[in-house]
């Protein structure tokens, strides 16, 4: 992150997202944030919108892990983004925005500039 | 102007010339026209046996025989050739049509022998040759049956290959068979005295009675039936006799051309399956090519292939001979021989290993020193056929018995051991050195690439295993590991979560995997779930591991939104249904479109609208239509006897019970069914996973059918039954393929894919050789009675319910990023430009 004054955006209380779930955020500016939880319990955001077929649909894809990189299919066409990069893993020249994501007060915050 | 090539015969060879030169003029040099005795288009006379499965002579179809879409061929049934003016260039049809040829082929095949026994010619006399002869013993077995019930018994003159399909079509029909034949052991050409004794052991256990070294004196009628003389002494009383003592060359048309023909019959022609005249050609049965009359298939397809390649000045080989070996299943009984059978080569030696309480004897002919092979006879257990047939004439790998020991002595030989000039498929002369490139360049990953790119394996099918062993030796190790977190399987996986009872992702994958899973193995191990009967597919864990469209019980469409299906059973729907669906889709704004699969799809739901829909929906008393699952889809209907006027059956109650009993299914991939109320056809059911046919006597069924991108006819599986035997037959068909396929494999590439094919999937539904069948149908039962529907499930449990916003910081709002235009009164979506991404 490039940005210095990063805005954070109350999501959702943290029990709401489970692990290996995700879930899709409208951001004040009208972007579209997905964040994930993995198995660990560390949460990723990343852009929610597909980079491939342009639907904001990333929230809804599984999430696992290839070759240890933990990482979310898109449900569209299956590409994998690494949930710590947004770099596609099939396609490193493609890749999805990453946002900040923490937890506050019980709440996750996600973090946009 | 292109000239014209007269092709005179529609069998097997003669099609296969003919789809030969279409392949290969691409100049477009030749218009071919066929003149055809027969009434129906080529068919499969090799399997003409399986006809009496279910008397549906669409089954024997050879692909493309109709040619209805290439106006290059004009094809004339029914209309055989009486004459050849070699001069003029003509032939003149039995309905006096004149057609003039720049090249001639000739390939009428044989006739059936019948010998000059006296009383030949008698009613309730036939032979064996064509579809007709079929339906003519057919109506006679009838009538016998129906004028004096019980069990009737028939004749076999001869107890060759062909005399032995005949006494099995005979069985089928309910008859019982003698078969009498003059040598002193059956199958004389193929078997040697060893083979042939055991043979009759196993022929005779199935209920077919052996007379051999024997000759029919006379047959004389008795009323309406007939009694044969033989000359041993007995007298059989019979319905019927059907003349199967060998074939004889049609080669009338040619020696009334005045072209030269063998003392013993069959068209004289060259290397180049050339008569004396440049112009005129012979290729199948009907010639005579290095003084030999070939009455197989392959080496006619290989004359084909020649004379195909002469007219098209592709690659003109020449005919060199070919190989006479055989496999076939006889009364269920395995038999092959191969090269030299019976040790007729200078110092051949013999190896034998005979078995009588197992029913097995193998022999290999092996040169005098024991360091090539020479031929062989398998009887009881062909297995080794597939890896033996290729290595004839070959040096050895090493010591012969060991090829044909039992595999548990580590018997048995490898493809390894082949140069690449070995012919794996005979039917097709595709050797190993083309399948090895079918894989290793063409990138073949499979049995069915390799089939496809190579046609090997397509014909007779016996060389399959060998194509997987090649597969293996190539490197395309058929890694049957689901992705990298399991090295098993799916039917592995199955067996595992089945046997253990193991019922969570997260257990499965400490216990039997690696790492945590991905969109591979998640949906995978969902579905095995699932059709083990494991509660909501979004309980808990479960809803990780679904794929977008089972976590929404929606079709996720391209711009983000939806689409909602709901299940119309057979397609029969009410008109007050109808308006509730025509309701919901005027109130929420959906595109609606009817479904191949007799149903309506709602499209453009956004997420957050879905349950609004589904209440009403549900309300109206509709269900998931589980158009998103990997499940089954609809069972498709015609409108059956209840109103056409020539069903036979009930279509649409047959169809509706179905789909109500599969309702909800999770498989390997989707499963589609149909059932047509008569042989019409008109639900398309051969192009299903399960199809069914009514017959005026009960049901057909089919399986393993596919449309789409890899179209596939569905085989007969089971044939006349009642609806009970029917379901009970699809219960099991269904839970072993759930149980045993692998990961998104269809019916179709499931049963080609299986060892064994039809036969074995037969076999274990059928006949319960795996003694599985109760637990199959135990597991169906259950699914059954666990099925709920799922939409009505999710619209009762407020913590689904909350899953279905677009953003879970503003629920009830729609995703901005969609929007639709309209098109033909309707919306669709527009989509937004995905910058610096390509497409
Ligand atoms: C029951 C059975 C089982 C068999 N099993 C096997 C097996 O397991 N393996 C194997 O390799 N082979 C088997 N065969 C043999 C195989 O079917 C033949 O080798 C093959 O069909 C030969 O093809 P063909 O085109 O030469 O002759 P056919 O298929 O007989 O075709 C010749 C066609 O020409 C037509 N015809 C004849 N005269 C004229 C004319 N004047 N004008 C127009 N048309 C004419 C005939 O009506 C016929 O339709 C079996 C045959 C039978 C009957």
């Amino acid at each position: 992150m490039t940005s210095i004054d990063i805005a954070w955006l109350p999501v959702c209380r943290d029990e709401v997202l489970a692990p290996e779930h995700g879930v899709a955020v409208l951001l004040p500016g009208g972007e579209q944030a997905a964040v994930f939880r993995t198995h660990d319990g560390d949460l990723h955001a990343l852009s929610n919108v597909d980079p491939f077929s342009g639907a904001a649909v990333l929230a809804r894809g599984i999430v696992g892990d290839l070759a240890g990189v933990p990482m979310v299919a898109s449900p569209m066409h299956k590409q994998h983004f690494d949930l710590r990069t947004g770099v596609c893993l099939e396609d490193p020249e493609v890749s999805v925005r990453v946002y900040p994501v923490r937890i506050e007060g019980g709440m996750i915050m996600v973090g946009s500039p | 102007m292109p000239r014209t090539l007269v092709v005179v015969g529609n069998g097997m060879v003669g099609h296969r010339l003919v789809q030969a030169v279409r392949e290969r003029d691409q100049a477009g040099a030749w218009r071919v026209v066929v003149l055809a005795e027969e009434h129906r288009p080529a068919y499969d006379r090799v399997a003409l046996t399986s006809y009496v499965d279910g008397w549906d002579p669409a089954v024997l179809s050879l692909p493309d025989n109709t040619f209805d879409h290439d106006d290059a061929v004009s094809l004339h049934l029914g209309d055989p050739v009486t004459s050849i003016d070699r001069e003029a260039r003509e032939v003149v049809t039995a309905s006096g049509r004149h057609v003039d040829y720049d090249a001639l082929v000739l390939a009428t095949g044989s006739r059936p022998f019948v010998p000059p026994v006296p009383g030949r010619e008698l009613d309730g006399c036939f032979v064996y040759r064509t579809i007709d002869d079929l339906d003519a013993i057919r109506e006679r077995a009838t009538q016998a049956v129906a004028a004096r019930g019980g069990r009737r018994s028939a004749m076999v003159l001869g107890g060759g290959l062909l005399g032995l399909e005949a006494a099995k079509a005979l069985r089928d029909m309910g008859l019982s068979p003698h078969v009498v034949e003059l040598a002193p052991r059956l199958m004389p050409l193929q078997v040697d005295d060893g083979g042939g004794g055991l043979l009759r052991g196993l022929i005779e256990d199935l209920d077919v009675t052996v007379h051999t070294g024997t000759s029919t004196e006379k047959i004389v009628p008795d009323g309406d039936r007939l009694i044969a003389r033989l000359s041993n002494g007995v007298e059989l009383d019979l319905d019927l006799v059907v003349f199967s003592a060998g074939i004889r060359p049609r080669d009338d048309l040619a020696r009334d051309a005045g072209l030269e023909v063998g003392e013993r019959g069959g068209i004289v022609v060259d290397s180049n399956c050339r008569t004396g005249d440049p112009d005129v050609y012979a290729i199948g049965e009907c010639a005579r090519v290095g003084d030999m009359v070939y009455g197989l298939v392959a080496p006619g397809y290989a004359m084909a292939d020649v004379v195909a390649g002469a007219l098209t000045d592709s690659h003109a080989d020449e005919f060199t001979g070919a190989d006479m070996s055989t496999k076939l299943k006889l009364l269920g009984v395995d038999v092959a021989s191969f090269g030299d059978a019976h040790a007729a080569t200078e110092g051949a030696r013999e190896i034998v290993f005979a078995d009588a309480l197992a029913g097995t004897y193998k022999k290999l002919v092996v040169s005098s020193g024991g360091e090539t092979l020479l031929g062989g006879v398998l009887v009881g257990d062909a297995t080794p056929y597939a890896s033996l047939r290729p290595m004839v004439g070959r040096a050895l790998p090493g010591e012969p018995a060991k090829l044909i020991a039992p595999v548990s002595d580590g018997g048995g030989v490898g493809v390894d051991a082949l140069p690449d000039d070995a012919q794996i498929c005979s039917c097709n002369a595709v050797t190993k050195g083309t399948i090895r490139k079918s894989i290793v360049e063409d990138g073949c990953a499979d049995v069915a690439a390799v089939k496809k790119c190579t046609k090997a394996g397509t014909s007779c099918g016996s060389c399959v295993p060998v194509l997987k062993q090649l597969l293996n030796a190539c490197g395309v190790e058929q890694s049957k590991a689901l992705c990298e977190h399991f090295s098993h399987s799916r039917a592995e996986l199955f067996e595992i979560a089945r046997v253990t009872g193991i019922a969570s992702f997260g257990e499965l994958i400490t216990k039997h995997g690696t790492g945590r899973g991905c969109d591979i193995c998640k949906p995978a191990v969902a579905s095995i779930l699932a059709s083990l009967g494991n509660g909501h597919i979004l309980d808990g864990e479960q809803a990780t591991l679904q794929d977008t469209n089972d976590k929404f019980l929606a079709n996720l469409q391209r711009n983000g939104t939806y689409s909602v299906v709901p299940r119309v059973p057979g397609g029969e729907i009410t008109p007050d249904k109808l308006m509730v669906i025509a309701e919901v889709a005027r109130d929420y704004g959906l595109y609606t479109k009817i479904t191949g699969g007799q149903r309506i799809d709602l499209f453009g739901a956004p997420v957050e609208d879905l349950p609004a829909i589904w209440k009403r929906l549900v309300e109206a008393g509709f269900e998931s239509g589980h158009a998103y699952g990997k499940a089954l889809r609809t069972v498709k209907s015609c409108v059956g006897s209840t109103w056409c006027r020539y069903g036979v059956q009930d279509s649409v109650g047959l169809a509706i019970e179905l789909e109500l009993r599969y309702r909800g299914l999770r498989s390997p991939h989707k499963l589609k069914s149909a059932v047509s109320g008569c042989a019409r056809e008109c639900a398309e059911a051969r192009g299903k996973d399960f199809g069914v046919i009514a017959t005026e006597n009960g049901w057909n069924l089919y399986v393993g059918g596919n449309g789409g991108m890899m179209p596939r006819h569905a085989d007969l599986l089971v044939s006349e039954v009642d609806k009970d035997t029917l379901i009970r037959t699809i219960d099991r068909f269904l839970m072993f393929y759930i149980r045993t396929a692998d990961r998104l494999q269809r019916t179709s590439t499931w049963l080609e894919s299986l060892d064994g094919g039809l036969d074995h999937v037969r076999d274990v539904v059928v006949e319960d050789s795996l003694g599985i069948c109760d637990e199959l149908e135990r597991q169906m039962a259950q699914h059954i009675q666990d099925y709920t529907d799922e939409w009505a499930a999710v619209l009762d449990d407020p913590v689904k319910l909350a899953k279905f916003t677009s953003f879970v910081n503003a629920p009830g709002t729609p995703d901005p990023t969609i929007s639709f235009r309209p098109e033909r009164g309707q919306k669709v979506p527009v989509m937004l430009g995905t910058p610096g991404v390509r497409t």
